[in-house]
């Protein structure tokens, strides 16, 4: 008899459990970040930071890659729709992103931009209209790439290119480790992403930070799971990897989805909006697949413009990386809200501020303290 | 983007799939994972099943879950990721 994921979601079991949290939790206060938008999207809409006690927070790291999608990729985008003529297939959450210009002020400007719900539904596009050059802006961590690169691998026609904007969890969160000011007990893994690439990539970050690291997945109580097994390391003071998401997690990932990438795609260097340039973050579409490789097909590259990462006053690099509140931005539900976003955190349904703007009473207990408020830190 | 949603499997066809959440079916691509049965879950993201759940650690997860909650007064935090 299968096991139906509303079970995580039970209401009763979550009381419970966030009780036994309560009851069983840490004396000394604890931070820690997940990476991931989906979880603080289920963290927000369950109200967990209402449930947990007031020694443990958590803070949302940089998890969400239409947030981390830098500035000059949208550009390219929308210059490969109003220069290049071409059709731009991109996931909805692309279509405010700041650039010079969005996707969407590109579109009210005649750029032929469509919203797809998957890499095959753009890939049926470019079957349906041989006349046209169709490119898939696709953006998103290794769940996402992996069905771009499937759709790569399932012979598409010769009309069809990626626009790859995609970016690897692992070494983004070495480099977020070495960071100045921020002050980490233990983190969060997303469930999905290490569904798709096995904890392994994951052994060296563990032992560069010496901290507890729990992947979860997204119910709310699977995410109490994670947290639970976080505060028992960090009482006990030990680094380490537990899978508190064994349903989707297993050793080594899911191997054809792994193999997919590493044939469709080459590993590079990357930007990332609020973190600057990551080594061996980025995926490139795979030489021996050029042609079908918006870059090389439309030869855009290296013709970057610098566009600054944020409006003025946005705090949405420092939110991205856990170091600011959404709280703490002037902006924040004044000028910037879902129907009138700022920046790349209040566009995205995963970002940040657009979750803690639609779920305020879930938003950090006790106001905005600052992660340097606490005792201790991490290096 | 990134939601990815364990859905039941309906129906099977080479790489395309029909799944169900919520009563609610859609269309997805089976590209990413082998041989799936109907009424098995796969987890959903982006229009393309990315791994299958594997039923029996869901079924000892909450097994264990149950214990945890059932305990009455439990001094230490057993390992519920174990």
């Amino acid at each position: 008899m299968p096991v139906p994921d509303e079970i995580f979601r039970d209401p009763v079991r979550l009381a419970k459990f966030a009780d036994r949290l309560l009851r069983h939790g840490s004396t000394r206060a604890l931070v820690f970040m997940h990476v991931c938008g989906t979880h603080e999207h289920a963290i927000a809409r369950a109200g967990l930071r209402s449930l947990l006690p007031d020694s443990l927070r958590i803070i949302a790291g940089p998890g969400c890659p239409v947030c981390v999608c830098p500035p000059e990729e949208i550009d390219l985008a929308a210059r490969l729709a109003l220069e290049a003529g071409v059709v731009v297939a991109t996931f909805g959450d692309m279509l405010r992103v700041p650039g010079r210009i969005s996707l969407a002020e590109a579109r009210s400007r005649g750029g032929d931009i469509r919203v797809v719900a998957s890499a095959a539904a753009a890939v049926e596009i470019a079957r349906h209209e041989p006349g046209r050059e169709v490119v898939l802006f696709a953006v998103g961590f290794e769940t996402t790439a992996c069905t771009t690169a499937a759709a790569l691998l399932a012979h598409p026609p010769d009309n069809f290119s990626i626009l790859s904007a995609h970016r690897l969890i692992p070494p983004a969160l070495e480099a977020l480790a070495g960071m100045e000011g921020l002050a980490l007990d233990g983190f969060l893994l997303p469930g999905h992403v290490l569904a798709v690439t096995g904890p392994e990539p994951y052994d060296r970050f563990v032992r560069l930070t010496g901290r507890p690291c729990a992947v979860a997945g997204f119910e709310p109580v699977d995410i109490l799971l994670g947290l639970e097994s976080l505060v028992r390391m960090a009482n006990a003071g030990e680094a380490g990897l537990v899978n508190a998401y064994p349903r989707a997690v297993r050793p080594g990932g899911n191997s054809r989805a792994v193999e997919a990438m590493a044939r469709a795609f080459t590993v590079g260097d990357a930007r990332w909006r609020g973190l600057g340039t990551i080594p061996g973050t980025g995926l490139d579409v795979h030489p021996e697949r050029q042609r079908h490789d918006a870059r090389h097909r439309f030869a855009l590259a290296g013709e970057t413009i610098a566009v600054p990462d944020d409006a003025p006053g946005c705090l949405c690099s420092r939110v991205m990386i856990g170091l600011a509140e959404p709280e703490d931005c002037s902006l924040f539900g004044t000028v910037c809200t879902p129907e009138t976003p700022h920046g790349p955190c209040m566009v995205s349904a995963e970002g940040t501020c657009r979750s803690r703007h639609l779920y305020p009473a879930a938003g950090s207990v006790g106001g905005t303290r600052t992660v340097t408020d606490r005792e201790g830190g991490a290096s | 983007m990134c939601l990815a949603i364990p859905m039941r499997i309906i129906e099977v066809d080479g790489t395309r799939g029909l799944v169900e959440s919520s009563g609610v079916r859609y269309e997805i691509r089976l590209d990413l994972v082998g041989d799936v049965r109907i009424d098995e879950f796969v987890l959903v993201h982006a229009g393309y099943a990315i791994q299958v759940m594997d039923e029996e650690a869901a079924a000892e997860q909450l097994a264990l879950l149950e214990h945890l909650l059932s305990e009455e007064a439990g001094d230490s935090l057993p390992d519920p990721g174990a």
